[in-house]
């Protein structure tokens, strides 16, 4: 598959939402509303489940499946206030040393007028910094599409899995297109370019491991399960010094340079 | 933005070729008047420099370049920098890439985007950081990026404040997701070096925009920001392309983000020295490392 078929692919209007994962992967989803500050951004879906027994706290992005609902869900774009919706869930994880499992299918932040004059972009630095040093372990899988900076927020973890179908890039292939040869028929090359696939994301390390979808995505919500499971064992028996100092490595070694 | 070709191409050792206490200025101007961009006017260029190139009518806050900025920031001879050796990769060999970042090191004079170290600002010993938009626009990949989190990283160990002008159009999209990763990285580092109980100021200056500011840029303790700077997460006209709508005068300006409530101060370029000196008095400690 191309590039670009991925982007389709992933934003594909029949493919399963963030919402699907967590009625076929967890357990007692509750969810939570609200940042407490503003409103309730429903374009964020959070709450409390349980993964084979075990609590851990799910913060995804909603595109919602029908009209009323994609509206009501501003399409998956979150306002500052689906941001500190999922910050205040990732506090509360940590106050009771649950796991966090965030999933991701955005194609960015909001750019509208609320959304910047009640600070978007500090509301996404504050989940980076938040998520950074969050005292427990957290798991992203980005599902569909992963747009910019509004996936990131919610996407910085011990672990980052992408679905086969996902992309996952710092721009859309688009908004890269016209901006940097001005020439929308360029978009497929942008896609290409911009190394946006599962597979891609696997070799820059910044995705630690790929969920295939080729066998349907009741055998994906499966496979899921258990690999969180597993991981989510593991990362919980390290000591949280260790945990925090792995997740800093991380990050500290991505990117090239010269020098 | 300024126009190719207007000012000479500064070199970029001049702190080691020219005397301690000689105050260097790259921008050495090769035209007599310069128009301003807020009221249009011609302004001596060389007059223009003098006033750390804010215009002496109107108080327009022009571009400057990064090592200039930092230079007449730190007190005299003060400035040794850090990490200077590391620029750009290129590791999606994206297509232009290559060219554009020679271009952007001849245009500026700059190996990145970012230029760093450390200074003393009225005696009181900090590491600094300011951001260059003659060089691709300030943008933020993988090189700014670690340039940055070494920063922090190493004023964390020294115990020094950290003061950062930010000026960038976002994550470099020529770097991809790697790009995109900058900002988990430098925020990391900026928490390290909060967690260790130290002082980091933001000085917010024309344009902050995207990636940057939803990062580092709006990390900081102390947020500031330069007058009439445009400082966002999108920029104006994407989001007039997406509301189809004008945006109202003044939106996204520093002057509104204070009023807003996530700006501390509007700080006019000629003040932020005195006015850094004195946060850094205010927080004040015993330095495990006192000298510059
Ligand atoms: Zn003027």
């Amino acid at each position: 598959m191309q590039a670009f078929d991925r982007v389709l692919a992933a934003r594909a209007k029949d493919r399963p939402g963030c919402a699907d994962f967590i009625a076929n992967i967890f357990d007692d989803f509750v969810e939570l509303r609200g940042d407490r500050r503003y409103g309730d951004d429903k374009a964020i879906l959070a709450g409390i489940a349980r993964l084979e027994g075990m609590p851990v706290t799910v913060v995804a992005t909603q595109k919602g499946t029908c009209t009323g609902e994609r509206v009501a869900a501003n399409f998956g774009c979150a306002h500052p206030e689906g941001y500190r919706k999922a910050l205040r869930q990732f506090l509360l994880a940590e106050k009771f040393a649950r796991p966090v499992v965030t999933l991701i299918d955005t194609a960015g932040a909001y750019c509208g007028l609320g959304a910047e004059e009640r600070g978007q972009a500090q509301a996404i630095a504050e989940c980076l910094t938040t998520l950074m040093t969050l005292r427990t372990p957290v798991i992203a899988i980005l599902t569909g599409e992963g747009g910019s900076g509004g996936a990131l927020a919610l996407a910085v973890a011990d672990r980052v899995w992408m679905m086969e179908n996902a992309v996952y890039s710092v721009i859309s292939p688009e908004g890269c297109a016209s901006i940097l040869w001005k020439d929308a028929s360029k978009t497929e090359d942008a896609a290409r370019s911009l190394k946006l696939t599962a597979e891609d994301l696997l070799g820059f390390h910044v995705v630690d491991s790929i969920v295939p979808e080729g066998a349907g995505f009741d055998k994906a919500y499966a496979d899921i399960r258990s690999r969180l499971k597993d991981t989510l064992g593991a990362l919980k028996a390290l000591d949280v010094k260790d945990l925090l100092s792995a997740r800093y490595k991380r990050y500290r070694t991505m990117g090239g340079f010269l020098g | 933005m300024l126009k190719k070709g207007l000012f000479k191409r500064p070199g970029n050792t001049l702190e080691k070729t020219q005397g301690d206490n000689v105050l260097p200025v790259p921008n050495v101007p090769e035209t007599l008047f310069t128009t301003c961009k807020g009221c249009k006017a011609a302004v001596l260029t060389n007059e223009l420099a003098q006033n750390l190139y804010v215009c002496p009518r109107c108080g327009y806050h022009g571009v400057i370049g990064a090592r200039v900025r930092l230079m007449r920031l730190a007190d005299d001879g003060s400035f040794e920098e850090w990490d200077a050796e590391i620029s750009s990769a290129d590791p999606l060999l994206f297509p232009g890439y290559a060219d554009k970042a020679a271009e952007a090191r001849v245009l500026s004079g700059e190996k990145e985007a970012v230029v760093g170290g450390m200074m003393r600002i009225q005696g009181c010993p900090c590491a600094a950081f300011a951001m260059d938009s003659r060089f691709m626009m300030g943008s933020m990949g993988g090189a700014a990026g670690e340039k940055i989190t070494r920063l922090f990283e190493k004023a964390a160990q020294m115990d020094l404040t950290v003061i950062a002008f930010t000026l960038s159009g976002g994550a470099r999209m020529q770097e991809g997701i790697l790009s995109l990763m900058q900002m988990a990285k430098t925020s990391g580092a900026v928490k390290y070096h909060s967690d260790a109980g130290n002082l980091y100021v933001s000085v917010l200056c024309n344009p902050t925009a995207g990636g940057v500011t939803a990062s580092f840029a709006m990390e900081s303790d102390i947020a500031l920001a330069e007058p009439g700077a445009l400082i966002c997460f999108a920029g104006p006209r994407v989001i007039e392309q997406t509301l189809r709508q004008k945006l109202p005068k003044g939106f996204q300006s520093a002057e509104f983000l204070m009023d807003k409530g996530f700006i501390d101060a509007v700080v006019p370029r000629a003040q932020q020295k005195d006015y850094l000196g004195i946060l850094l008095k205010l927080h004040a400690k015993e330095h495990k490392n006192a000298s510059v």
